[in-house]
């Protein structure tokens, strides 16, 4: 039973860091950037709905409706104003740039909303808990809703990079940018749109991350942001199965590790892994390897 | 931020403290002179009163600390410098966002300011790097609540070696780690709170893990069965579902958290989602979880705490006091608070009985405040405690008192 819950709490974890994972592959699969801002628009989402559920007291859904919106704006933004100038630039100098606004949008964090830690109420506050065998497995609410979408965002967007127009555009421009925009694709607003994307799931994801994990800080997206990334090289970066995968397998192991080796060093035994895996399959789970053409 | 006055050691230690290996560069402005020499070069006394100065998180997440000991501390001072007492108060305190880099910076500030004596700091880590400034710099500190035994220093660990050297000016108005870990086993066995405890601390904190090491020693001398010892650390301190679930299957009934309210919010939620139960047993650092911002404080129902400082105490001292806390800052004050009071009034009192004028320099007067507050005969009733008396070693004698929420509210428990 102990390892049961243990199970069902590593893939809860995991599942966050999926969401979060999916947000980083998006962007690095089409843009070819890291783009380490994306932990940070993950507290901005937390805040905006912890503002329309706390102050507001709005219905969740349209909370996280509102938050989505918001996020997804601000990734606009920052692509506009920050990345998209860059955009013939060398990649260190994105990463640079990426970190910087990282580290920007922390810092506004601290003086809009202070840096005193708030508790970020459940979304699924009411909603009953899943008891199997008597009551000795408890799946609340949250970790319920949180596998669920994570599932249903990686369903939605295999099927959104398969089968829409904008989705095939967003392939062709990850394959190779230069033939997609002599076959007529507009390379620059598939980035945009990839950004606006990935900065809507960051949204879901921190208010999914919030509700799991309630304290909510302008830090509060950093180390969860750093994890995902993380999953997001273990199961490939690029691939949108990949993300999954490496963010539920990566929650598992941490939470295992936790429990079976020891709370101490849970976090060099997710890392070590990560390290042997990569050693191993240096593209990831699921990435696919791509020689270099001479 | 001057950095010409830190000593090199003193801002080595701070960085090391806090962990900010990119700014190591920095240390080329270091004076390895030491600065002993300009403890109390600038401390003129304004309009015949002290340079008191205060140094506590007022912001980040320790800041319900930071701003209790603010608050109360300017209480006391208002209270002293509208009183016919003719030894009264300049007042300042300096933000240091719980980090030991900041606070010496926030030293650094106040030291320039003409401080005399130091209020601080109130959080341990920062107080750790701060007393050894405040010693190399002979200025007196009282810290109300900075509980490690290393912010005194000369305590030996488990195996008998002192880590840190005695820092003859530096004095606690709290309850020392040590004392916090030793008082909870006993209180836990002798009210029979439970059988089988199970303890979730900060491995990468000094409080929480020295509070963790006491009690497990003292649990053997009072044969509790202690079934869990889990860890977290500052980085993975959102989930604590492996941690809970271990306690869980070794069957704790009741729960020791040696650690602030923070973690402490959280684990409270998630043992409630997974259908865990037992009973919840904290230290002073749980003291603030009820004004989180959006807690449900129905979770902290049951929770018991240990503090030397209770509000809703009948006497006239702690009602006078919570009356004017919650006039002038609109909420009930905590431990931290009533500490920080304390402080202020002890220091009123020792330098009236040390004769101290405010002309003197900060390294004359802590000469004479250490003197006062060794002596034997000097005690002091105050919020926090009755006949409170301080030893050569710096640690402050008083006796904990067990608290417990209910309905959203502190009760004393008997």
């Amino acid at each position: 039973m102990e390892f049961l819950t243990n199970l069902i709490n590593g893939i809860s974890l995991g599942s966050v860091y999926a969401i979060i994972a999916l947000g980083y592959t998006m962007v690095y699969g089409i843009a070819k950037m890291l783009n380490f801002a994306h932990g940070d628009v993950i507290m901005v989402g937390g805040y905006i709905a912890f503002m329309t559920l706390f102050y507001l007291g709005m219905n969740p859904l349209i909370c996280v409706l509102i938050a989505i919106c918001g996020c997804t704006l601000l990734g606009i933004v920052i692509e506009r104003v920050a990345y998209k100038p860059l955009r013939q630039s060398p990649s260190l100098t994105v990463l640079i740039t990426a970190i910087g606004v990282s580290y920007l949008l922390q810092n506004l964090a601290l003086l809009i909303w202070g840096s005193n830690p708030k508790v970020f109420p459940s979304i699924a506050a009411g909603l009953p808990s899943l008891q199997l065998f008597d009551g000795q497995l408890n799946i609340s609410a949250e970790t319920l809703i949180t596998i669920g979408a994570s599932v249903i965002i990686m369903v939605v967007l295999g099927l959104f990079t398969t089968k829409t127009k904008m989705g095939k555009a967003m392939r062709a421009c990850s394959e190779d940018p230069g033939a997609a925009r002599l076959m007529g694709i507009n390379v620059d607003t598939t980035i945009s749109t990839t950004f606006a994307i990935g900065s809507g799931l960051a949204a879901v994801a921190g208010v999914l991350l919030c509700s799991s994990y309630p304290t909510l800080m302008p830090t509060t997206g950093a180390m969860p942001g750093i994890k995902a990334f993380t999953a997001a090289v273990f199961g490939g970066i690029g691939s949108i199965p990949g993300a999954v995968l490496g963010g539920v397998l990566l929650g598992i192991i941490e939470i295992f590790a936790k429990a079976y080796i020891g709370t101490q060093l849970a976090d060099a035994v997710v890392f070590a892994v990560l390290i042997i895996v990569l050693l191993i399959k240096p593209s990831g789970l699921l990435g696919k390897y791509v020689p270099e053409k001479v | 931020m001057s950095f010409s006055n830190i000593s090199r050691r003193g801002f080595v230690q701070a960085m090391g403290v806090a962990g900010a290996a990119g700014a190591v560069a920095l240390t080329g402005c270091g004076n390895s002179a030491g600065g002993s020499d300009n403890g109390g070069s600038s401390s003129e006394g304004g309009d015949g009163k002290f340079k008191l100065g205060g140094i506590g998180p007022i912001t980040g997440p320790a800041a319900i600390y930071g701003n209790a000991c603010k608050n109360a501390a300017q209480i006391a001072v208002d209270e002293i410098n509208a009183s016919d007492s003719t030894f009264k108060f300049d007042y300042r305190f300096e933000d240091d966002e719980n980090n030991a880099e900041k606070s010496v910076n926030a030293f650094n500030t106040l030291k320039d300011w003409g401080m005399q004596m130091l209020m601080g700091t109130t959080t341990t880590a920062p107080c750790i790097a701060v007393s050894k400034e405040a010693s190399a710099d002979n200025i007196f500190e009282l810290t109300p609540s900075a509980s490690s035994t290393d912010v005194i220093g000369g305590q030996p660990d488990a195996d008998g070696n002192v880590a840190e050297q005695r820092k003859p000016n530096v004095f606690q108005m709290c309850f020392t780690d040590p004392n916090q870990g030793v008082a909870s086993a006993k209180y836990i066995s002798e009210q029979k709170l439970g059988t089988k405890v199970g303890i979730i601390y900060d491995s990468s904190d000094a409080y929480s893990t020295g509070i963790d090491q006491k009690f497990l020693s003292e649990a053997k001398n009072v044969s509790l069965e202690v079934v869990a010892n889990e860890a977290f650390t500052a980085d993975s301190a959102t989930d604590f579902s492996a941690q809970l679930n271990s306690c869980k299957s070794a069957e704790a009934d009741i729960l020791f958290l040696p650690i602030y309210y923070t973690p402490a919010s959280i684990i409270l939620k998630q043992a409630k989602d997974m259908g865990y139960a037992p009973k919840f047993f904290g230290v002073d650092g749980m003291d603030g979880i009820l004004s989180l911002e959006g807690f449900d404080t129905s979770l902290a129902e049951g929770v018991m705490l240990l503090t030397p400082f209770n509000a809703d105490a009948s006497d006239e001292k702690t009602q006078a006091f919570v009356k004017a806390y919650k006039e002038k800052f609109n909420e009930t004050p905590n431990q931290f608070a009533a500490d920080a009071y304390d402080c202020v009034y002890v220091l009123q009192a020792a330098l009236e009985k040390a004769e101290c004028t405010p002309d003197m320099s900060a390294s004359d007067i802590c000469d004479k405040l250490v003197e006062v507050f060794t002596s034997s005969d000097f005690v002091f009733d105050g919020l926090t405690g009755e006949s409170i008396a301080w030893s050569d070693t710096g640690e402050a004698t008083k006796e904990p008192k067990g608290m417990v929420i209910q309905n959203g509210a502190y009760v004393g428990m008997e």
